[in-house]
């Protein structure tokens, strides 16, 4: 009991191992037996985190299942999870197995790929659970190799620009991330997050190296997560690498990046800049809230303009990032629910848009929206899923995707109501693009020579699929079922605020 | 006088070996033992570094103030013992496939080796300066040792011109710490600064002796040299030249600076920030552009330079610790990655193109993913063990508030990651029929994996060097 999230943490990194020991040879039976290996890990994963979320205290909002260890000395290995990161890790730990399942059909370098995503689930799950500064950032950054590779290896025809974007660009605000981390310990004298909750940083106005510091060191401590972050999550007008990463990236790397990855920025925001830099987050709010509605309405009309159906998804990604970003922003209750809210619901509706495309992506080998149209035709299981994504994605009424931007909107009106109109404006602006996406593809008659024999979902697509189908609806009809786990912890958060 | 000769015995060992192996060889007319010559020079080595652990250590300088012999400079010792051991093994198969198998070859490198402990234990400027022209003389010859190749001849031309200037700089530079001091000796000099205000001399003697050690340590601005003795050498050399001396040169530097002038402080250490902030960026843009990796490695060795003199740049014993962990790991880095190149061959042909490394990834997936972790960990990537010593380095230059010096490096690692991430492009993702051969001898491949499983294990506890360098960074700061 006491080593659960090691055990969860670490898990993948045995199936790895597993695989790249015991598994001999390239040829398709010992491909499947890869795949089989690196599904069974991921299930476990799964049922432990769900045994995790049955053990979890929702009346305690500090951290739990905290186990700590010496390491080097000055930094320690320390994990623990509260509200926040335990909705973070299930959500990992819920999509991995559908990401091996989806990437079946994968047949190039099957081992590396599968042992890729195992190292890549460790880390990510790493970085929601760690309590420790370095011991964050050391899972935070060691997620870029495996994706690097994945997007480098399996991706398309553009790989190698978009990897080597996605890598630079993430490491260049890490970077800064850990100068920033190197000065709290300076500072602080402590690396432990518990700790450093806690800590008071100096926020009285200086001049730094002859600049102005507004307020004080946690100025440009601010600035140095927020780059981070910013490009993680990603905000305008950093957010150029994305949709280069997502069209390249095989399905399964799109999946976990637009699912996990991404919510690694909103993470660090609630982890990081709000409760430990409060002063630095409040001069900065408007700042923030500037970009990220910048973010919403101008990548909701880049999206219009998309013919890959990808980089729509992307940008619309980056949109529906925005709507996290303004409620975290907004310092009260709801708008800090409603940002974790749209994490796990644009998880899985993304992951479920993405895995879509993959579907159709695999049949015909084209992404391109004009070449299809009249899909229903063939497809009804398809079109209907297609569709519950879509409407999630638009934010419809009893899909979860509403809640999330519901309770945003809300939480950002009571800050600022210009800035809210403006924000509910992506909203239509995301049912413009979707369900323009949806109208091109779907309907009409399937007059298309290359698709006219397309097949319907097969067995382990719907697999993948229904899963999401399910859970958008109900979180959409239910979702007090998960904002009671986190929205103790964000109360305490707040309460630390003032 | 004569008692004080336990604290030389492995430098006499080596310089006896060497002169004996010299003697016989000549009287066999240089051909019975070549075959082994390498290899017996290792496993000399390797017992010289047994008796530097088993030796005596004085916490003060022995053989009247001219020589040293503490926790700092064993630790030294048998790292540069232990590594040359390794490379003189490593050389063997390439020498004899490029006919360059004279038994010179290892008994000029023990030459250099014993300059190199000199250098270490120096505790005087004249046996500084001894050590360093043993060590230098040695190395220019082996710089020129393919003797055929225009390259190769050029390169240890280069090497001995700009490398007796700066010998001349040193010499000057201890002549005029000399006068204003009236001593030569680390510790009479350390105290005569202490009590004295008239320091003009000694300023402008301090920074010619750290311009030339700066040029032994191939860090901006005197960094020309590296890049076309790196490339032009033979590979083997190469792989000395990027691991032992900087090694030795890093402890001397740590020494001169803490030991000699470590009353002023304040005066070097701007230097110091210029030397490592320069040296960082310049290896970082230097190395984007080359296609030969033994060049790319000479750019990105004087970027790691850059980051181990963070280290000193902080003037603390923190700093100097992340200094000694920095050259420490990056030595193993380096020889990991120089095993590998040592046996980079298409067709039977030795290459450096690091074009021709395309799809190696699919012949040889275990050699490939050990190069891969080491070229990350040289990036800097976490969690690997070239992550924990720039962090390190980066903590203590903060620690005395350096941030700026911490951004310039910063950046640096950015742009540097770039280059090391080019290598694993071409290893994993690059459509091109180019595959080497692959072959690799198996003490070689067991290098190799040794280096990378370090630098992974090295994660957890830093392979326990860390208590080691704290106690070498003590002995050295008064």
């Amino acid at each position: 009991m006491t080593f659960i999230l090691s055990l969860i943490t670490f898990l993948p990194l045995l199936g790895a191992a597993i695989i790249s020991l015991f598994v001999q040879g390239s040829d398709l039976r010992a491909s499947e037996n890869a795949k089989r290996v690196s599904l069974v890990t991921s299930l476990f994963v799964f049922f432990l985190s769900i045994f995790l979320l049955s053990q979890f205290d929702y009346t305690n909002a500090g951290f739990q299942f905290v186990e700590e260890f010496l390491w080097l000395g000055f930094f320690n290995y320390k994990l623990g999870i509260d509200g926040i990161s335990i909705s973070l890790v299930l959500l990992t730990a819920s999509i991995m197995p559908i990401v091996f399942l989806s990437s079946w059909g994968i047949n190039k370098r099957v081992k590396e790929f599968l042992i890729a995503f195992l190292l890549l689930e460790t880390l990510m799950i790493g970085v929601f659970v760690s309590l420790d500064l370095f011991l964050f950032y050391v899972f935070f950054e060691a997620g870029l190799i495996p994706m690097f590779l994945i997007i480098g290896i399996w991706g398309g025809k553009d790989r190698v620009f978009a990897s080597f974007k996605f890598f630079l660009y993430t490491l260049l605000g890490s970077i800064l991330m850990l100068i920033a981390m190197i000065v709290m310990w300076d500072v602080s004298g402590t690396t432990d997050i518990t700790k450093l909750l806690n800590f008071k940083f100096d926020h009285k106005p200086m001049y730094f190296l002859g600049i102005f510091m507004p307020v004080g060191m946690q100025t440009f401590l601010w600035l140095a997560f927020f780059a981070s972050f910013a490009v993680k999550l990603p905000m305008f007008p950093l957010h150029t690498w994305l949709p280069d990463a997502h069209v390249q990236a095989p399905t399964a790397g799109s999946v976990v990046l637009a699912a996990i990855l991404l919510k690694m920025g909103g993470y660090g925001f609630l982890r990081f800049s709000l409760p430990m830099f409060y002063e630095a987050s409040l001069y900065f709010q408007n700042f923030v809230f500037l970009l990220s509605i910048i973010a919403i309405v101008y990548t909701s009309l880049i999206a219009l303009a998309q013919t890959d159906m990808k980089k729509l998804i992307a940008y619309s990604s980056v949109a529906h990032m925005g709507f996290v970003t303004v409620g975290v922003f907004s310092f009260n209750q709801q708008g800090l629910d409603g940002a974790v809210f749209q994490m796990l619901s644009h998880g899985f509706i993304s992951a479920g848009l993405f895995l879509v495309v993959g579907v159709i992506y695999e049949r015909t080998g084209s992404r391109d929206i004009s070449s299809f149209g009249g899909l229903t035709n063939n497809m009804p299981s398809y079109a209907f899923v297609f569709m519950i994504f879509t409407l999630g994605n638009i934010g419809l009424p009893g899909t979860s995707g509403f809640i999330g931007e519901f309770l945003t909107l809300i939480g950002l009106f009571n800050e600022n109501y210009i800035y809210a109109a403006i924000a509910a404006l992506g909203v239509i602006l995301s049912a413009c693009y979707a369900l323009f996406l949806y109208k091109r593809m779907m309907f009409g008659d399937l007059i298309k020579e290359s698709i006219k024999r397309i097949a319907d979902l097969s067995l382990r697509e719907k697999f993948c699929l229904y899963p999401f189908v399910i859970l958008i609806i109900f979180l959409g009809f239910y979702p007090v079922i998960v904002l009671d786990v986190f929205s103790p912890s964000l109360e305490l958060l707040i309460e630390g605020l003032e | 006088m004569i008692e004080s000769i336990k604290y030389i015995i492995p430098e006499l060992f080596i310089v006896l070996f060497t002169l004996s192996y010299l003697t016989l060889s000549v009287l066999s007319n240089g051909k019975t033992l070549v075959a082994y010559s390498n290899n017996i020079s290792a496993i000399f080595l390797l017992l010289a570094s047994a008796i530097v652990l088993t030796q005596d250590i004085s916490p003060d300088p022995v053989m009247n103030g001219f020589y040293s012999s503490n926790a700092f400079t064993s630790f030294f010792k048998v790292l540069i013992l232990t590594l040359s051991a390794l490379i003189l093994h490593l050389s063997d198969d390439y020498l004899k496939k490029n006919n360059l198998q004279i038994f010179e070859f290892p008994l000029l490198a023990n030459f250099s080796i014993v300059g190199m402990m000199i250098i270490v234990s120096a505790n005087d400027l004249l046996s500084l300066y001894i050590g360093i022209e043993m060590q230098s003389l040695s190395l220019y010859i082996l710089a020129s040792f393919s003797r055929d190749n225009a390259k190769s001849t050029e390169a240890g031309l280069k090497y001995f011109i700009l490398g007796a200037l700066s010998s001349g700089l040193l010499l000057y530079g201890i002549s005029l710490v000399y006068g204003t001091t009236g001593s030569t000796q680390f510790h009479l000099i350390y105290d005569t600064i202490m009590y004295s205000d008239s320091l003009l001399g000694l300023q402008v003697g301090m920074v010619f002796i750290i311009s030339s050690i700066a040029f032994k340590f191939s860090a901006f601005p005197f960094h020309m040299w590296t890049p076309d003795v790196y490339e032009g050498a033979p590979t083997p050399v190469t792989a000395f030249m990027a691991v032992v001396p900087k090694l030795a040169i890093g402890a001397m530097f740590a020494k001169v600076l803490f030991d000699v002038f470590g009353g002023i402080a304040h005066n070097w250490q701007l230097v110091l920030v210029f030397l490592s902030g320069g040296s960082m960026i310049v290896g970082a843009l230097g190395a984007i552009a080359q296609t030969n990796i033994k060049r790319m490695l000479a750019f990105s060795s004087i970027g790691h330079v850059g980051f181990a003199l963070m280290g000193l740049a902080s003037v603390s014993p923190e700093g100097l610790s992340g200094f000694i962990i920095y050259l420490f790991l990056y030595s193993i880095m380096m020889i990991g990655v120089f095993a590998f190149i040592l046996n980079m061959e298409k067709d039977g042909v030795l290459v450096t193109d690091i074009y021709l490394l395309a799809q190696f990834s699919e012949k040889r997936p275990g050699v490939s993913f050990a190069l891969t972790l080491l070229l990350f960990s040289l990036a800097g990537i976490p969690p690997l063990a070239g992550f924990i010593c720039k962090l390190y380095v980066f903590m203590a230059t903060i620690n005395s508030g350096l941030i700026y010096l911490a951004l310039v490096g910063a950046i640096a690692s950015v742009i540097g990651a770039f280059y090391y991430l080019r290598i694993v492009y071409i290893i994993y993702f690059m459509e091109k029929e180019t595959k080497l051969d692959g072959r690799m001898p198996f003490t070689h491949l067991c290098i190799l994996f040794l280096a990378s499983a370090a630098i992974v294990i090295g994660t957890y506890n830093l392979l326990g060097v860390e208590p080691l360098t704290r106690a070498a960074a003590q002995s050295l700061i008064y």
